[in-house]
């Protein structure tokens, strides 16, 4: 009984202590939310932008700006100075120049991402028959909207991910460094208090701040975002308590050993940067090379974010997802335990 | 509480501990007994090895050699058993800044199987106004008493105080005092670290001085003031050259001068009779036309035995 006690005790003081930070609830709660308005903002899909080109010289010049005025997504201008103009063209304000002739030339830099698409609206320009013509179609048009291939929607159990692991390894990491440096830990060393009551009141009070933070992003990204929730529910509460416990192993891990908080914070940003980057939180980690691929696949935050995508995305099972829980598991068993036994208590 | 787990009335009992830290001998074989119901104070300057001592018998650093025996027990056979029945205030611990006076001490009632009610605690380190602040809010005294509070939360046999009023000014200095003096009261067992003579002479009823690591001197503080044998020190403070005019043989020679000691302008007699000593001091100084900046005679204290054994001060300062 005294041991249940001291345990609900240990996890109410930590529960206590991080509502009690508002900068915490700053980072854990309002930061991921407004990262992701901002970036779901910035990147939402406005449909393919025109192309600026500009018909340069006399005379003809202007008949062809003219004829070429009609065509789709393409802004056309006229100027008589080519110097004037291919300076414009090396600043990015004109994809392409166009100069008359037979055939005219189009000058442009086909380095850019822009020039292939102006290539082809100019072609498609020049070759469009007069308005009344009725050739037969090439291709029929069936337009659609494809919820849930918007870049926040990928984004955005990403950012779930990566707050599952910030939260749960700065929370722990820091959280035990912190007590470590301010002798804390010594102090209640000195008491009967059991060393296990105190690690896991850690992973407790995490359980209840995760069921906070992932309940209030998700209900946010859902209903402001409107980014699709295709899995069930369970699925994705287990794959989130899952996430937050591996990444609460590996918080433990990093401040198994440090003196200091500095010393747990650099340890915490080694540990946490390279998913930053390369475990598919912004960005899929298909663009890295093939080679590196199967090894990013391995790290815990893209097993995470893999499963998330999956079940939020396409509404997988957790039967699904089983391959990526497989490397979580594995990676928390090992935290725990290189944890446990390398942890210095004074 | 007094004798019952301690036997023969010793509640803590360390025999040839010794602690080192690579090269340096942090505790270099060391012995006393803390008699059931009263406080021992281990006193020392900086660095002498007191923090290690300490440290050793709450069970927090494994002695390189030694036994620790404390209320009969050993850390090896019951550590939970002891851990319950003592109570600790470490040299520098935070406490968790964030939770409230009242919050902290139920955290750590909780850690005991049985002990006091937390709001007793609170009347018996004078926090019960305070129960419901943050503990970074709280002065340093009121710190310091929350730190011995959450040591005597447990209804504790024996206190490990290591410099418990370290930094305070001297009101709250004596208002742990006073907590120490209850719980004495009670029964309890203190033992205490110091460099405070004062704290010392106050509270301890058995000393046990230290430095660099060994005992240099141990009894009672009476005991121990009595092995100077001088009835009282006199101070002069001579410019540095009325220092110079003198010189230790003719201040020996003095009637009832017993040791002459000098610091940089100042000399420093321990005199067995002070009356005779003083007739003779002031003529000799007068022939020799030195200038008397400044002259103290006082009881010998704990400081001027410090002083006598080692050559130096208690306290830096
Ligand atoms: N963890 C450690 N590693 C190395 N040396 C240490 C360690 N702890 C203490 N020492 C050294 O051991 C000696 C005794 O230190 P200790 O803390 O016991 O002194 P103290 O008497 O408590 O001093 P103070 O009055 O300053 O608290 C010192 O020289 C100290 O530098
Ligand atoms: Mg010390």
């Amino acid at each position: 009984m005294s041991s249940f006690n001291e345990l609900w005790e240990l996890t109410r003081t930590r529960t206590l202590l991080f509502l009690r930070e508002p900068e915490i609830l700053f980072w854990v709660f309002i930061f991921p939310m407004v990262l992701a308005a901002v970036l779901g903002f910035a990147f939402r899909n406005t449909g393919p932008s025109p192309n600026r080109v500009c018909v340069v010289g006399g005379g003809d010049a202007a008949a062809l700006a003219e004829r070429l005025s009609g065509a789709e997504n393409l802004e056309v201008e006229h100027a008589e100075d080519l110097e004037e103009a291919e300076l414009e063209l090396r600043n990015g304000n004109y994809d392409a120049l166009i100069l008359p002739g037979s055939p005219p030339v189009v000058r442009l830099d086909p380095q850019r991402p822009e020039a292939d698409a102006a290539r082809l609206r100019i072609e498609l320009g020049l070759a469009a028959p007069p308005a009344d013509g009725d050739r037969d179609p090439v291709l029929e048009l069936d337009e659609v909207t494809a919820i849930g291939s918007r870049y926040i929607d990928f984004l955005f159990p990403g950012l779930l991910g990566l707050n599952l692991m910030g939260t749960g390894m700065w929370s722990i990491g820091f959280g035990v460094a912190d007590l470590r440096k301010r002798k804390i830990l010594k102090r209640m060393l000195v008491t009967p208090m059991r060393r296990a009551s105190l690690l896991l009141s850690f992973l407790l009070a995490r359980l209840v701040w995760l069921f906070l933070e992932v309940a209030l992003l998700t209900t946010f990204g859902v209903l402001v975002l409107d980014v699709p929730f295709r899995g069930g529910l369970f699925a994705f509460a287990a794959l989130s308590v899952f996430g937050a416990m591996i990444f609460a192993g590996l918080g433990l891990l990093a401040a198994s050993r440090v003196r200091t908080v500095e010393g747990a914070s650099g340890m915490l940003n080694l540990i946490m940067m390279p998913m930053w980057l390369a475990s598919g939180v912004f960005f899929s980690y298909e663009r890295f090379p093939e080679a590196v691929q199967p090894v990013l696949r391995l790290l815990p935050l893209t097993a995470l974010n893999d499963a998330l995508r999956d079940v939020m995305l396409d509404g997988a099972g957790l039967l699904a997802v089983a391959p990526e829980l497989g490397i979580q598991l594995a990676w928390g068993i090992v935290a725990f335990l290189v944890a446990l036994n390398i942890f210095r208590w004074e | 509480m007094s004798a019952a787990g301690g036997g023969n009335g010793v509640a803590v009992r360390a025999r040839g501990l010794v602690k080192r830290y690579g090269d340096l001998v942090a505790v270099g074989g060391i012995d006393f007994e803390a008699r059931s119901g009263t406080c021992l104070g281990l006193l020392g300057p900086n660095g002498a090895g007191k923090t290690t001592c300490i440290e050793m018998l709450e069970g927090l650093k494994p002695p390189d050699e030694g036994e620790i025996e404390i209320l009969g027990r050993t850390w090896r056979s019951a550590p939970r058993e002891i851990r319950q029945r003592i109570g600790v205030q470490l040299q520098e611990t935070d406490l968790l800044d964030k939770l409230t006076v009242l919050e902290t001490l139920r955290l750590f009632r909780t850690f005991y199987s049985r002990g006091r009610d937390v709001g007793e605690v609170l009347g018996l380190v004078g926090l019960e106004e305070k129960r419901d602040a943050w503990v970074e809010k709280l002065s340093g005294g009121q710190k310091q008493r929350l730190a011995l509070g959450c040591a005597l939360v447990s209804l504790p046999e024996v206190l490990f105080l290591d410099e418990p009023t370290t930094g305070l000014d001297p009101q709250a200095r004596r208002r742990v005092w006073e907590i120490v003096e209850d719980f004495k009261r009670g029964g309890g067992t203190v033992l205490l670290t110091s460099h405070y003579m004062e704290e010392a002479e106050r509270l301890a009823d058995d000393l046990v001085i230290v430095d660099r690591g060994k005992v240099i001197a141990e009894g009672s503080p009476a005991a121990i003031i009595a092995s100077l044998g001088a009835e009282s020190i006199v101070e002069l403070r001579l410019g540095d050259e009325g220092a110079d005019a003198l010189d230790d043989e003719e201040l020996a020679a003095l009637p009832g001068v017993k040791e002459v000691r000098r610091e940089t302008g100042a000399i420093t007699l321990a005199v067995t009779a002070t009356q005779a000593c003083m007739g003779a001091l002031l003529p000799l100084l007068e022939r020799r036309a030195v200038t008397l900046e400044d002259l103290h005679t006082h009881r010998p204290t704990l400081e001027d035995v410090f002083v006598a054994l080692t050559g130096k001060h208690l306290r830096d300062e």
